[in-house]
């Protein structure tokens, strides 16, 4: 509590003054964290300490752990990594939308790892029930989860959970420091604070004066946060829900934004790293003659992995790593794809049930006898292949750890720095820099391990480690492979069984297990996407197989779901097929939740759905999925040219709940879409002597320009709790994708990369 | 040593940005001459005339019209492509005052954008041409 006196006007008495409190005393609860209710013991209820209170100097106030306010300027602490989905202006927009300030005043700064920024949402998300079902259990469960990741203190972006688990959080921070201020304003002339309205960074006072909110800084540090606030209605609000512009828009136009791999500092070395080409071992022996005569090479590092070559820039670095002369081990994993597969086809055995998530009625019986449909589907291996390589800038002195470097995983970061240097955790600080892209890859924190084990062998000197693209492929953690076999039977023009077995290995044991705890119990990520799907098939049964590891594998936009959502999908739309229906109207038939309901019957309007028919070489094809709390449909329509395929036309509907940002949600939705499909029709991973054959982006590009189809997207604000678009969108690309092919050749495809079966134009 | 390295690492001229090493990325698009050129094959040695990078794109210190066309079509989402990409699409309007769907296309695969967001891209040029020709 605050131990300052409560009269404000007593303590500073006057503008000019600066009040004379230590900093201890600056012990102010917390208004910003809104959710901490009710999940018991009063341990884990208690709001960790607001973090900026410890680096406050005289006359500066943090109200809440998101908004600072000195004389000078204001600081919002908006803790969620920006790999390019723009939470960035997202999170500013929440805090200023109740502040009455133009985030683009404000300084953005991501703040240093702290419990207080934890996510929890994402530790719920991942949970083994149905996400339509809010029975006790699930509801009960949902809640423990977060409670244990508050105690954690996990910070991390991802899952596309950052809106849904920051929008009121921030709004509640913005509206907690603008009733403060305006609390700081009525004690300083002594007038009501109901008589004061507040308008673009300043307290407007009933006569017309205004003061910034800067200069009401002193005054602010000392009284009492006003945690008291009602947040403002959707109608009240000024800028959110409205076009407006995307805060690191210009910047990113202009060329003036830096990344990571743009850090420069005094006396800075360059490193470049060769690292095995196979994971988890390192090297019998090298000869470093040839790269130390390289000009500029200062010192040849060994790190794990393999070795680093630290010199006076990139190039030369990238140059002598090249040079290196390594004997690598072999690692203890299949060395080829086929032999991988055969690992995963393997795998489809009864002890390898992991979880059995959804099992209505009586599939073994209704496939008894019946005319049975089934296929088998497969998803391959997929690198990240952001654009900016990973890299990460590292100062190791005496007593202190400096990193600069893009994540998701910042405390993860600094409790490695700590462990690795000896320094305590309290003296690492972590600079968290905008990525060039991620797609999940920076849950990961193998590079900045990496840079901290380069800078730890020139201490005293900052150094930059930047991989090369081959470095960047060959150490990715790739989208788990992934395989199905399905089985399913109709009735009368319906879909009465769906048997899907999915298999493959555990994302949540090879992530969770690097970054955090292997969490107990079946890994959901193995069906996610198939097991939680709204359908009401009478006989309906997911079961999950765990599969050997392999090669590590990591979070790749909509883990889980890019892949089962393309084998439920597309084993429905054979379903469908067989039974003779409509496939827009046997979904609707199937499913009963209103939301989704709705974007499916959004989706059939945008593009007067009148059946997978359209004409002479053309088809469309449709899919649904649930995926990351958002019902998404989608339309694609595509035409046979003398070239190949080519997708005409892509429509999608989905419904976030709310929509805060909606250019922004426009280019998530398209994004997702595009990352979807690019990836199902030109990519995968395939091993070879152990490691991936695709080393730079000849072989691995995704979706390019001339490939890329015509969008129409359309947002429902229905559902009913908010949630994040990062993800959703890609689930049911890929399957809407084959099914116009289908539609339009006849042609199931049931294996990812489509261009090994059909050419694209 | 390529332009690109001695432009980041020597210059400190941070826009042209590393992605690939092998031109099948183009984040690291200058303009030699005023031609595109990719900056990590180019030997510094063998540059051949100005180096322009997209700060200098604009005459005389003001935005260039696909610069105002970006930011009004709000097309960078990470953004580590976009000076590539706005490079190369300078060049194609300096040669197509009015490119067509397919002339874009042809001009700029060859720019990887990995968030996706070409449908902007494509938007934006399209925005910029018209700017150009007068504002038709």
């Amino acid at each position: 509590m605050n131990e300052v006196s409560k009269d404000p006007k007593k303590a500073n008495n006057g503008k000019a003054d600066k009040p004379k409190v230590s900093r201890r005393k600056f012990l102010i609860g917390s208004a910003a964290v809104a959710g901490g209710v009710a999940f018991g013991a009063y341990f884990i209820l208690r709001t960790p300490a607001n973090p900026l209170l410890r680096d406050l100097g005289p006359g500066e106030a943090a109200i809440t752990p998101f908004v600072k306010i000195t004389e000078t300027g204001i600081t919002f602490i908006v803790p969620r990594a920006d790999v390019g989905q723009g939470i960035l202006s997202t999170q500013a927009h929440l805090i200023a939308e109740e502040l009455d300030i133009d985030p683009g005043t404000v300084t953005l700064d991501p703040g240093q790892p702290h419990p207080i920024y934890v996510n929890a949402k994402i530790a719920s998300n991942s949970l083994p029930f149905q996400p339509l079902d809010e029975g006790f259990v699930p509801r009960t469960v949902r809640d423990l989860m977060e409670t244990v990741a508050r105690v954690s203190g996990a910070q991390f972006t991802g899952g596309s959970s950052s809106v849904a688990d920051l929008h009121e959080k921030l709004r509640h921070a913005g509206a907690a420091a603008r009733e403060t201020l305006k609390t700081a304003a009525a004690g300083r002339y002594g007038i009501p604070a109901a008589s004061l309205a507040t308008e673009n960074g300043e307290v407007v006072f009933p006569d017309g004066r205004r003061i910034a909110y800067t200069e009401l800084a002193a005054d602010a540090a000392l009284v009492e946060p006003v945690t008291d606030v009602e947040l403002r209605p959707p109608e009240r609000w000024r800028k959110l829900g409205t076009v407006f512009q995307r805060i690191d828009i210009v910047a990113k136009s202009t060329g003036a934004q830096r990344y990571g791999i743009d850090i420069e500092l005094p006396d800075m070395l360059y490193a470049a790293v060769r690292a095995n080409p196979g994971r988890g071992v390192s090297f019998d022996r090298y000869d470093d003659s040839v790269a130390r005569e390289i000009r500029g090479v200062h010192v040849v590092v060994e790190v794990t992995d393999g070795l680093a070559v630290v010199a006076d820039n990139t190039w030369r670095a990238f140059r002598a790593a090249a040079a290196l002369d390594v004997d690598w081990q072999t690692p203890d994993y299949p060395a080829s794809s086929e032999e991988m597969w055969r690992v995963l086809e393997d795998a489809h055995r009864e002890d390898n049930i992991d979880s059995r998530l959804r099992d209505d009625g009586d599939v073994d019986e209704a496939l008894d006898g019946a005319d049975v449909v089934s296929a088998e589907y497969r998803a391959p291996f997929l690198a990240h292949a952001a654009l900016e390589p990973l890299n990460a800038t590292v100062l190791v002195e005496p007593d202190h750890v400096t990193v600069w470097t893009a994540t998701q995983v910042p405390t993860a970061i600094r409790d490695a720095a700590a462990e690795m240097t000896g320094v305590g955790k309290e003296n690492v600080t972590l600079h968290v820099l905008p990525a060039g892209g991620s797609f999940g890859r920076r849950l990961d924190h193998d590079y900045v391990v990496q840079a901290i084990e380069v800078a730890m062998s020139v201490p005293g000197t900052p150094v930059k480690t930047t991989w090369s693209r081959e470095a960047d492929m060959a150490h990715d953690f790739p989208r788990p492979f992934h395989m199905a076999r399905a089985r399913g039977a109709v009735s009368g023009g319906r879909v009465v069984a769906c048997d899907i077995d999915t298999i493959s290995p555990s994302l949540s044991a090879s992530w969770f297990g690097r970054v955090f705890i292997v969490p107990p119990g079946p890994d959901t990520l193995i069906v996610w996407g198939a097991y939680d799907q709204p359908y009401a098939i009478p006989h309906y049964r997911v079961t999950g197989y765990k599969a050997p590891e392999v090669v590590p594998i990591g979070s790749w936009r909509s883990p889980g779901a890019c892949s089962n959502s393309f084998f439920h999908e597309a084993f429905l739309s054979e379903l469908i097929a067989a039974a003779g229906v409509d496939p827009l109207e046997e979904r609707l038939r199937l499913i009963s939740d209103p939301t989704s309901r709705r974007v499916l019957e959004a989706v059939g309007e945008m593009c007067s759905w009148n059946g997978p028919d359209i004409g002479a070489g053309r088809g469309r094809g449709i899919a649904f999925a649930h995926s990351h709390h958002v019902p998404v449909a989608e339309v694609v329509d595509v035409t046979v040219t003398d070239r190949g395929l080519r997708i005409d036309d892509v429509w999608i509907a989905a419904d976030c709940g709310t929509v805060f940002d909606p250019v922004n949600a426009e280019a998530q939705l398209t994004g997702a879409a595009i990352w979807g499909l690019g990836h199902a029709m030109n990519c995968e991973l395939t091993y070879e002597n152990y490691a991936p054959l695709q080393t730079n982006y000849h072989a691995f590009q995704g979706m390019r320009l001339y490939q890329t189809p015509r969008f129409h997207t359309k947002l429902l604000e229905q559902a009913p709790a908010v949630a994040g678009l990062g993800e959703p969108a890609t689930a049911p690309a890929a399957p809407a994708l084959a099914d116009a092919i289908f539609a339009a050749t006849g042609q199931r495809l049931r294996e990812m990369p489509f261009n090994r079966f059909v050419d694209f134009a | 040593m390529p332009l690109l390295w001695v432009l980041r690492d020597e210059l400190g001229i941070k826009e042209p940005k590393y992605g690939c090493g092998i031109a099948q990325c183009g984040a690291c698009t200058v303009h030699v001459g005023g031609s595109p050129v990719r900056s990590c094959q180019l030997p510094v040695g063998s540059v051949w005339s100005d180096v322009k990078t997209l700060s200098g794109l604009g005459a005389g210190g003001a935005l260039h019209p696909l610069q105002t066309a970006w930011i009004e079509h709000q097309v960078a989402q990470c953004g580590y492509c976009q000076s590539g990409q706005i490079m190369q699409a300078a060049d194609l309007l300096a040669r197509n005052p009015n490119p067509s769907d397919a002339d874009i296309d042809a001009a700029m695969s060859a720019n990887l954008c990995r968030c996706g967001a070409y449908p902007r891209i494509r938007a934006a040029i399209k925005a910029a041409a018209a700017s150009m020709r007068g504002g038709e």
